[in-house]
């Protein structure tokens, strides 16, 4: 037997525990609650002070989020006759008329592109490197790993002018590759530093097992180190979708037409009256959402990414 | 099933040199242990013969084909590894069928051969199982499976044993020594455990820093070891290495050690200088009438056996007595060194002086 003993804690131990887990639990959801809210309220009870807590839910959010809309005449309104459809509805309490759909959906669409297309690249890139770093003589590797680190050493929108100037010049400006790779570039140095953290782990006689077994290295790699890595590469891509997902500034300065993602353009939202919260939180809640879905599906890998190396299995 | 030949077979890491120059011969058929502390190139040498490393020179053959520049998986040979490898995502069944599968070989033929390995391993009850939660000893069977299953060449083993429990190591040494007399395939086995190769192996090679200190078989490298270093390594206790000054004519018969004069094998070589005189611990006996003396300094009991520790003009002598021997701590005996057994060694390169005794056996790399 071991020379320690642990004491099983107390009831009044636990309930303390308890209580501050669930304090911050509040703390932390309570924003995130808000802004769930807030997408259900009418303008007025958005900006109510003292804030509303209790409310009628309505889909005015929703539906100015997803919709351009203009203000109409009362003759044009009788002309129109009744509207034909609930969101109709709402539109016509405020006068006004829905003259199509808004950009949010391509903005959106381009979120995913982007957010989804660089997160497979680096990952891709990043097992291939770290993969190399790990198993191989590189020279100067040391110095190498170094470098790329030193790539994250000062924040990314430190280069925005040069990226600026070089994206022009290449025609990248506005472009769904050139946010690509750029988040990519930034992706990368995380993704080979964690990956090979768990490559190394991995111990090299699982390949040198399937080397003698008769497989050619490539093989080996696909078959024995990748199924061995999944662990690192679900984590990997979550800590990278959830960068490029997120990033505003290079997003605000490098597109502004095709190639926009959500973030900069949920603001623009807000309208020239500056009311219209509920549309803006409405954009927020459903953005939330894909890297929500990515994460819980992955969560198992997360979980087991983020103690790796403290639990042998 | 294969001769294997090593020769003038070396390997160097950058500025560093792991093996120097090593040329033995493994019989075929043979259980061929490779020995030596860490560090002393044995591993690297079994990587080799695998392809796992490629020499900086030398040859190998296996099967009396070149191979030494092949890569593995084109030299028909299986390896067991320490931490034995398993593939962890996958079950027991697919693990020993891998080899098979990577050659192409038909399902039915696959099925047909994993369950001839798994009833002479014993193991056809765990064959579905994930090998994340089998015992030790279960998965060195599995380990061995995967290698048997393809009927290579050879068996590389390294340190199959190190990462089992000691109680499991006597029963898995006696399991492969068996599987082995039963198969008939030459392996070669990498361990740092003297009794474990001399308990197994039909011929052995001691080796150190990068050096073949001597091969053969493991009776004859105990009784005549051809170096110092394998003296000591061997045996537990190892062998009593008593230094002195002095020389020896080639055909003397005796050595005058500080005024005590001990019988010697037949010498065929002289020397002179600084000389270890080596006699194995049950090779000395207790006789009050004996000039060599030494004062009891503590005995420990082993149960069949004892080991006394006498103080010397030579520093410490291990000796091996019945353990119904009383032996007082403190008293001063005559020891009787056994003239047939004794070893003579020049100090300065560690190397045995040939003699009637161990000219056959003296096997260099």
């Amino acid at each position: 037997m071991s020379g320690y003993s642990i004491s099983e804690p107390s009831a009044r131990q636990k309930w303390i525990a308890g209580a501050l887990v669930v304090g911050y639990a509040i703390l932390t959801v309570l924003p995130l609650i808000w802004i769930i809210a807030t997408g259900f309220k009418t303008p007025n009870d958005a900006i109510a002070y003292p804030p509303k807590v209790i409310f009628h839910p309505t889909l005015e959010g929703y539906v100015n989020l997803f919709t351009s809309r203009a203000r109409a005449t009362p003759d044009m309104l009788e002309k129109l006759g009744p509207p034909t459809t609930w969101y109709d509805t709402i539109v016509r309490q405020y006068d006004m008329i829905i003259t199509g759909p808004s950009r949010y959906g391509q903005r959106f669409l381009n979120s995913v592109i982007i957010g989804f297309g660089s997160t497979f690249l680096s990952v891709f890139l990043g097992t291939i490197a770290a993969y190399a770093f790990s198993r191989f003589k590189v020279p100067l590797k040391d110095d190498l790993m170094f470098f790329i680190l030193s790539t994250r050493m000062m924040p990314p929108i430190a280069v925005a002018i040069p990226i600026f100037l070089m994206y022009r010049a290449l025609g990248l400006n506005d472009t769904q590759l050139g946010m690509i790779l750029l988040y990519t570039a930034v992706n990368l140095s995380l993704s080979v530093w964690l990956l090979k953290g768990f490559i190394d782990e991995i111990p090299v006689e699982y390949e040198e097992a399937a080397l003698i077994d008769g497989y050619t290295r490539f093989q080996a790699f696909w078959k024995v180190v990748l199924p061995q890595a999944a662990t690192g590469i679900a984590s990997t891509s979550i800590f990278c979708l959830i960068f490029a997902w997120n990033e505003y500034a290079f997003a605000t300065l490098l597109t502004s037409g095709t190639a926009q993602t959500a973030p900069p353009f949920i603001p623009t939202i807000i309208g020239v009256a500056g009311k219209d919260w509920p549309a803006v939180a409405a954009g927020a809640t459903l953005f939330l959402i894909p890297v929500m879905v990515f994460t819980i599906l992955l969560r198992k890998h997360l979980l087991r990414g983020i103690t790796f190396g403290a639990v042998r299995k | 099933m294969a001769q294997i030949v090593i020769k003038n077979l070396r390997k160097e890491f950058g500025a560093f040199t792991a093996v120097q120059g090593s040329s033995f011969t493994i019989e075929d058929g043979e259980f061929f242990m490779l020995l030596g502390p860490s560090g002393c190139g044995k591993t690297t040498t079994l990587r080799m013969i695998a392809g796992l490393e490629l020499p900086t020179s030398g040859e190998v053959y296996i099967g009396g084909e070149e191979v030494g520049q092949k890569r593995a998986s084109q030299r028909n040979i299986a390896f067991v590894f320490q931490m034995f490898a398993l593939y962890p995502h996958m079950n027991v069944r697919r693990n020993i069928a891998y080899p098979l599968v990577s050659q192409g070989m038909r399902r039915a033929d696959v099925a047909r051969k994993v369950a001839e390995v798994a009833r002479i391993l014993g193991i056809e009850d765990i064959l579905h199982r994930p090998v994340g939660g089998l015992s030790g000893g279960d998965r060195q069977r599995v380990a061995l499976g995967r290698a048997i299953v393809r009927d290579p060449a050879c068996f590389l083993m390294d340190e199959p044993l190190g990462a089992l429990d000691a109680e499991f190591r006597e029963r898995m040494a006696e399991e492969l020594r068996a599987l082995h007399d039963r198969m008939g395939t030459t392996t070669v086995y990498v361990t740092h455990d003297q009794l474990e190769a001399m308990q197994m192996g039909d011929k052995i090679v001691v080796m150190n820093h990068g050096v073949v200190e001597q091969f053969g078989r493991p009776q004859e490298l105990y009784d005549w070891p051809a170096t110092t270093f394998v003296a000591d390594f061997l045996g537990s206790p190892p062998m009593n290495l008593l230094r002195f000054s002095g020389s020896v004519a080639p055909d003397a018969t005796e050595v005058r050690v500080n005024g005590a004069t001990i019988g010697m094998p037949a010498l065929r070589e002289g020397a002179g200088g600084e000389l270890v005189l080596g006699v194995r611990p049950e090779h000395v006996h207790l006789n009050d009438a004996s000039a060599y003396r030494g004062c009891v300094l503590a005995a420990e009991y082993l149960g069949t056996s004892q080991i006394a520790t006498f103080d010397t003009a030579h520093g410490h002598v291990r000796v091996r007595l019945p353990a119904s021997t009383r032996v007082a701590v403190g008293s001063v005996t005559g020891l009787d060194l056994d003239a047939r057994t004794l070893s003579l060694f020049r100090a300065a390169d560690g190397r045995a002086l040939v003699s009637e005794g161990n000219e056959g056996v003296l096997c260099h790399g």
